[in-house]
Order: structure tokens, then C-alpha cells, then sequence
């Protein structure tokens, strides 16, 4: 056997900034095998969850991810209004979906600014991050809040979006698409972001379905599941929209479904707008008394997939079990599909296909020799292995022209 | 493809195994079963029916150990969950990470905070508090405090 490097990304992911920890097991530059630890961030949430009131929990779940904030009530939502068997009012389910979908928006210029870093495109990464913000600032001046919203309870939601906020939204929508236009026509012509995601960290099909994966990752795969469109909820079955699928499975395909995706979810906030002109204004929530005896299965489709949420509840004020599935869970494991067999410089972006979401907090990663424990490689030798990749393929892309 | 038919399809597949079925809606439907058949049940709605495992939910009742296994339909929007309970004092059941490997890593979590063994699965190390956390412990039963 031929000699094996360890090359461990963590137990603080470099760039992504959140604690994790993957070993990747290398020859020369090929990745062979991959394990992983997880549970850095593990914080014991659906054991709080059985101490907290049903309206208490609201707040705890909003804070299980900082990016996502809104995913993990709305299936919260969902599933305790599934076991009282609540109909909530038409104003607040397009409430509910307007902040979804603007959140989609967020997450996804997110992840395609971040991806950029990965490959050495800063301008990506400040472009996206830039257009990203005027969504922050609509969800300020929807909530009073950039993040954490705080804006789902039972039976409805918390804060009205007035009409008079109306033409704000849609002339920021407006400018959003304009730029989204100008990335989307940056990142799908350059030839060199082609080179570097094209065919690169594939997952089949069959990949999709035996790992489970969800959202973009099973999309991008060309397996069409879409909570909104299979279990509609909220206001989604009142406006039109399209699932985006592509056939690849690679890099490039998941980045073309998120941008594609923006579009649809600009689109289904204008209908949205459209129908809220026609609901009485301040008619957003029911007073829910109690919640009776029984079981709640509730999801609703984050940026990154399917969030599932079980709950149990005994007719009390809170309940006895809350079970909580977020979609990196599943998207994460699909990892040993799409890395082994990569080059190390292209491990990366293939783990940050998904837009795994884990914490934020930083440390540091060191590559090490497995037989002597010699030091090989740090963090920003590592990063500069991907960025060194791209700046190859720019020289031998620009002497073709 | 509905409901009515899926479900059809299951009892007389499962006569001898099912042993309470609540149908909430079209779309929310619980079986309990035996927990002998989990294997068989699993590989008929994975293969068969093509069902996506969306994950499992173990709890410690009065009743023992129950595991709700949560299967989707998506195509007509359909959720399943097979429950199954176990013995109070030696909970056991098969794995079924050898048919997907969606339950590999929600069986290793089961096993760490609850206690579950799952027979014949590939790698039952801890998930979360590998190294961190007393052997014998466990977090999601209700005695821990």
C-alpha cells in the first residue's frame, strides 16, 4: 500500500468558520476515504425543548441555525397546528411565506458568495454579500430584526407586513433581480468557474435516494422533491411557481439550481404582495387556547432542503417530545459519495456544495503525516491549494484565447 | 398513485405484523407494527413503494422504547411512520442501514442518547459526544436529569 496522508479539515472549518471536523485520508493528492465528527455545536435542544412552552420553543428553534433562522419555526409551525388542526388566516400565510422565501433569497447569495471564496473569485464573494444585504435590511424593517425574526407563533404570526410597506419591498425586489441578473450571467459564462465545478464532487441519483439527501444537493441531482410543492403549506399552494432541477449532480449544477431559485422565490414574494392587498389588514393571527393530545409532523422547505420537526404532545403547555431534522444532517453524509476520489484542492468546494450548516466560531486546521506526526500543512496552505487551482486554469484558459 | 392504495397494498403485505393503524389525514398516517418486521417493512417501502426515509424519532415512554420510523411519499405529499415499541429493559432492533444509509448516522444517535441497540449495523460508534461523554448514560431517557 502506498503511503496515506491525513489531511484534517477542522475541528474549526477554515473557511466556512463552524466546527466540524472531516479526515480526509489522502494518496498523493487523492482523496481515498473520508470520516467525520460531528456534535462540536450539539447543544442538547430537543431535551431544552421538553422544558419550554409551546410559544417558548419558537424562540429556541429560531436559534438552532443563525442563516436559516425562520426554517426551523415555520416547521415547528406546521406541526403543533397540525395536532390542534389549525387553518390559520389567508394574510398570515402569505406573511409566512413572504419571510421563507425572502430568506431563500439571503441564504442562497450567501452560498454563492462563499463558493466564490472557495475557487479565488473574490469579487463573487463581495459582490454576492453586497446584493445580500438590502434583504437584511427589508427583514429589519419587517421585524426589527436582520436575523431571528421572531416572527411565527401558533396560529398565525407575530407582526403584520402593513401595505403601506408594500411598494418598498417590491422596488427592492426589483433591484435584487437586476443583480442577480449580472451574477448569474458572471458565475454561468466564466470559463475557469466551468473548469473548477464542472463534473466535479457528481452525486447519481441512486446517491440522492439512499443517502436521503434534500433540497439544492437532490435537485441538483435531478430528483425533483420540494416540500412547497409535495406537502404544499402556508401560501404556496396559492401562487404559481416551478421546482428547478438540473441532471448533473455536480458543483456547477447545485450553483445553477440556487441561483435559478432566487428568481422563483423573487417571484412567488410578488404574488404574495399581491394577494396580502387583498386581505384585511391586522387579520394575522387566532387565539389558540390549548393544544390537545396528539402527534405533529411538520416540515417546511429551507434554503438547504427539507427541515423536519416531530412533535409529541400530552395536551400540556409543552411537549413531550420534539424531534428535530435539519437538512444538512442528511446532505452532510453524502460526503463519502462526492469526495473520495477528488483531488484535494477540489474536496473542498465538493464539501461546501451542500452549504452545510454546522455554527460559527474558529480555529484552526493543521495537515499532518499519519506515520512520522510530522506537520505538513496548515489552514491558509490548504486554502491556497484551491486558490492555486484556479489561478492555473486562468493562465492556461487565457493562452487558449 | 394515493393513499388509499399504498395503504392497501401494506396490509396485505403485513397482515400478521401490523398491530394498530390511525389515520390522521390523507396525508399523515401511523402504523404500529411489530418490531420483528422492521426489516421487511423497511426494504417494501424503500424498494417497493419507493418511499425516502426522512428519519427516525426514539422515545422513552411509559410504554418502554418506542421508535417512530418517519417515511415520505413525496410524490403525493404522504408521511408514514412505522412505530414500533421495544422492551423496557434490553431494547433492541434491527438496523436498517444495510438497506439505506439514510439511517446510519440517526441510529448511531439513537443508540448514544437513548440507549437503542441496533443489531448488524455497519459502524455503531458515537455520533455526537465521541470520547466526551460517560459510557452507560444516557441523555433522552427520562431519568437523566
Amino acid at each position: 500500500m502506498s503511503k496515506q496522508t491525513l489531511i484534517p479539515i477542522g475541528p474549526y472549518h477554515p473557511l466556512q468558520e463552524e466546527p466540524e471536523l472531516f479526515r480526509l485520508y489522502c494518496e498523493g493528492e487523492i482523496v481515498k476515504d473520508i470520516k467525520w465528527e460531528t456534535g462540536y455545536n450539539h447543544r442538547g435542544i430537543e431535551k431544552l425543548s421538553e422544558s419550554k412552552t409551546y410559544e417558548q420553543v419558537f424562540f429556541l428553534v429560531e436559534r438552532i441555525c443563525g442563516i436559516c433562522s425562520n426554517s426551523h419555526p415555520f416547521a415547528f409551525a406546521n406541526a403543533v397546528e397540525e395536532i390542534a388542526d389549525i387553518e390559520i388566516t389567508n394574510r398570515a400565510k402569505y406573511i409566512r411565506s413572504i419571510i421563507g422565501e425572502l430568506e431563500r433569497i439571503h441564504s442562497h447569495l450567501l452560498w454563492v458568495g462563499l463558493a466564490g471564496h472557495f475557487l479565488g473569485y473574490n469579487t463573487v464573494f463581495m459582490w454576492a454579500w453586497k446584493y445580500r444585504e438590502p434583504v437584511l435590511d427589508l427583514f429589519e424593517m419587517i421585524s426589527g430584526n436582520r436575523n431571528s425574526y421572531a416572527m411565527f407563533k401558533v396560529g398565525g404570526v407575530r407582526r403584520d407586513i402593513e401595505d403601506s410597506k408594500i411598494p418598498i419591498i417590491q422596488k427592492i425586489l426589483d433591484d435584487i433581480k437586476k443583480k442577480t441578473d449580472l451574477l448569474t450571467g458572471a458565475v454561468m459564462d466564466d470559463p475557469v468557474i466551468h473548469a473548477r465545478t464542472k463534473g466535479v464532487g457528481i452525486l447519481t441519483k441512486q446517491d440522492i435516494i439512499d443517502y436521503g439527501a434534500v433540497g439544492p444537493t437532490a435537485r441538483a441531482s435531478g430528483v425533483a422533491i420540494d416540500v412547497r410543492k409535495d406537502d404544499p403549506y402556508a401560501a404556496y399552494p396559492l401562487v404559481n411557481w416551478k421546482v428547478i432541477t438540473s441532471e448533473a449532480g455536480d458543483v456547477f449544477a447545485k450553483a445553477e439550481v440556487r441561483l435559478l431559485e432566487i428568481y422563483e422565490s423573487i417571484s412567488i414574494i410578488r404574488q404574495c404582495l399581491d394577494g396580502l392587498k387583498k386581505e384585511k389588514e391586522g387579520d394575522i393571527s387566532l387565539k389558540v387556547k390549548e393544544i390537545p393530545e396528539g402527534i405533529g409532523n411538520g416540515r417546511a422547505e429551507a434554503p438547504r432542503g427539507e427541515v423536519f420537526h416531530f412533535v409529541q404532545s400530552d395536551g400540556s403547555n409543552s411537549p413531550v417530545r420534539h424531534k428535530i431534522r435539519a437538512p444538512s444532517y442528511v446532505n452532510i453524509a453524502t460526503f463519502k459519495k462526492s469526495c473520495i476520489g477528488q483531488t484535494i484542492a477540489d474536496a473542498t468546494i465538493s464539501l461546501a456544495a451542500v452549504d452545510p450548516c454546522y455554527c460559527c466560531t474558529e480555529r484552526m486546521a493543521v495537515a499532518y503525516d499519519l506515520t512520522s506526526g510530522e506537520k505538513i500543512m496548515n489552514a491558509f496552505e490548504l486554502i491556497n491549494e484551491s486558490l492555486k487551482k484556479t489561478i492555473e486554469l486562468k493562465r492556461t484558459i487565457k493562452s487558449q484565447l | 398513485m394515493n393513499t388509499g392504495l399504498i395503504i392497501e397494498n401494506f396490509m396485505e403485505q403485513f397482515k400478521s405484523d401490523i398491530l394498530e393503524v390511525s389515520v390522521k389525514n390523507q396525508k399523515r398516517i401511523i402504523i404500529t407494527i411489530m418490531p420483528d418486521a422492521i426489516i421487511n417493512v423497511a426494504d417494501f417501502l424503500y424498494r417497493k413503494e419507493e418511499f425516502r426515509f426522512i428519519i427516525a424519532t426514539a422515545l422513552h415512554t411509559k410504554k418502554g422504547f418506542e421508535i417512530h420510523y418517519h417515511f415520505s411519499k413525496d410524490i403525493i405529499g404522504l408521511i408514514l411512520n412505522i412505530h414500533v415499541i421495544l422492551d423496557k429493559d434490553n431494547p433492541q432492533i434491527e438496523s436498517l442501514s444495510n438497506i439505506f444509509n439514510a439511517s446510519n448516522w440517526i441510529e448511531r444517535e439513537m443508540h448514544e442518547l437513548l440507549g437503542i441497540n441496533f443489531l448488524n449495523h455497519p459502524n455503531q460508534e458515537k455520533l455526537i459526544s465521541e470520547g466526551n461523554w460517560a459510557e452507560g448514560v444516557y441523555p433522552l431517557r427520562k431519568e437523566f436529569k
